[in-house]
């Protein structure tokens, strides 16, 4: 930032991913960038919790700890989310949705203690994205065997094309809708202590409400819902 | 007067499409305001239901954002990736 903004420019803002280590990898100049480590502590912070939590499952003595009322009563809501959406053939679609919600969850709520959220990296988003479109396809192929792709020529042939792309926009729409969303808010967030700096003292607690809970919760919950009405769409009855 | 450079003319191209980029920003909150103004309604006809009315809700309005987060990530894409530097 130039001398333009005057007292207020305090430093740099800072919301970019930054690189930590260069390497090299068959010829490509890679990066281990502040994304990794992110998605390092928000992993290693998931399996941590998944861990101590089987721990108490397995102690039978006594009455059950808050935590496991607390793990057991998120793994039923998933459930009833799941179940609610998908009808019966919901059940072994929880796995993936779980996973996705709480990984997507911690990321974004990540924000709170001053990690750059994995996912405002549309690296990241964008396999997720990947990862949900292999998952519609794959039981598209799955449950409607031969007449797979047929809905591609529905109603008239002649819109195959306007419907493949609107096939294949999915994984774009769903993984932008998410990155845009969480970079937005860190965007604001970076501006706000970089050119605030002096003044950004307890109020900016409301914005993170805002931009990291509030925002983050909707976003996991509609990436979540959106990823069972996909599936749910290729499934018969 | 002193000669524009590239970059420069480039850079301010730049900054201009991202403001033209975010007009995109007037769709979403044409649909997220229509989307609250008929949830508003819906639970002045039925208060029991104002759950699910505001999670149906909260699912349309963030699937409305998309368009605009679209011009957004071109903004962004704009300010700091900026692509057509590197074809100088």
């Amino acid at each position: 930032m130039g001398s333009g903004l005057g007292i207020l420019a305090a430093r740099e803002p800072d919301f970019q991913i930054h690189g930590l280590l260069k390497f090299e990898l068959f010829g490509q100049e890679l990066w281990l960038t502040t994304t990794h480590i992110s998605v390092l502590i928000v992993c290693v912070a998931l399996i941590t919790f998944a861990i101590v939590v089987k721990a108490k499952l397995k102690d039978t003595e006594g009455e059950p700890g808050s935590l496991q009322n607390i793990a057991e009563m998120a793994v039923e809501a998933l459930d009833n989310m799941v179940c609610g959406n998908m009808g019966s053939k919901g059940l072994s679609f929880r796995n993936y949705i779980g996973t996705l919600f709480f990984f997507i969850l911690i990321s974004n709520l990540s924000g709170l203690v001053g990690l750059r959220p994995p996912t405002a990296d549309y690296g990241v988003t964008f396999t997720l994205g990947i990862f949900t479109f292999i998952l519609i396809q794959f039981n598209n192929v799955r449950y409607n065997k031969g007449r797979a792709f047929t809905d591609l020529f529905q109603p008239i042939p002649l819109l195959f094309p306007i419907n493949l792309i609107g096939e294949l926009a999915v994984p774009f729409s769903l993984s932008i809708r998410l990155f845009g969303n969480v970079l937005s808010g860190t965007v604001i967030m970076g501006l706000l202590y970089g050119l605030l700096n002096q003044f950004a003292l307890a109020w900016p607690a409301v914005l993170h409400v805002y931009f990291d809970i509030f925002s983050g919760c909707i976003q996991t919950y509609v990436f979540c819902m959106l990823t069972m009405v996909f599936i749910t769409d290729k499934i018969p009855d | 007067m002193s000669q524009i450079t590239n970059e420069a003319l480039i850079l301010a191209c730049s900054a201009i499409g991202a403001g033209l980029a975010m007009i995109a920003g007037i769709g979403p909150g044409v649909g997220q305001g229509y989307a609250a103004g008929q949830a508003a309604a819906a639970v002045g006809r039925n208060p029991g239901a104002q759950g699910d009315i505001r999670a149906t809700m909260l699912m349309g309005q963030a699937v409305a954002e998309t368009t605009g987060l679209y011009g957004l990530v071109i903004a962004f894409i704009l300010l700091f990736a900026n692509p057509l530097l590197g074809k100088l």
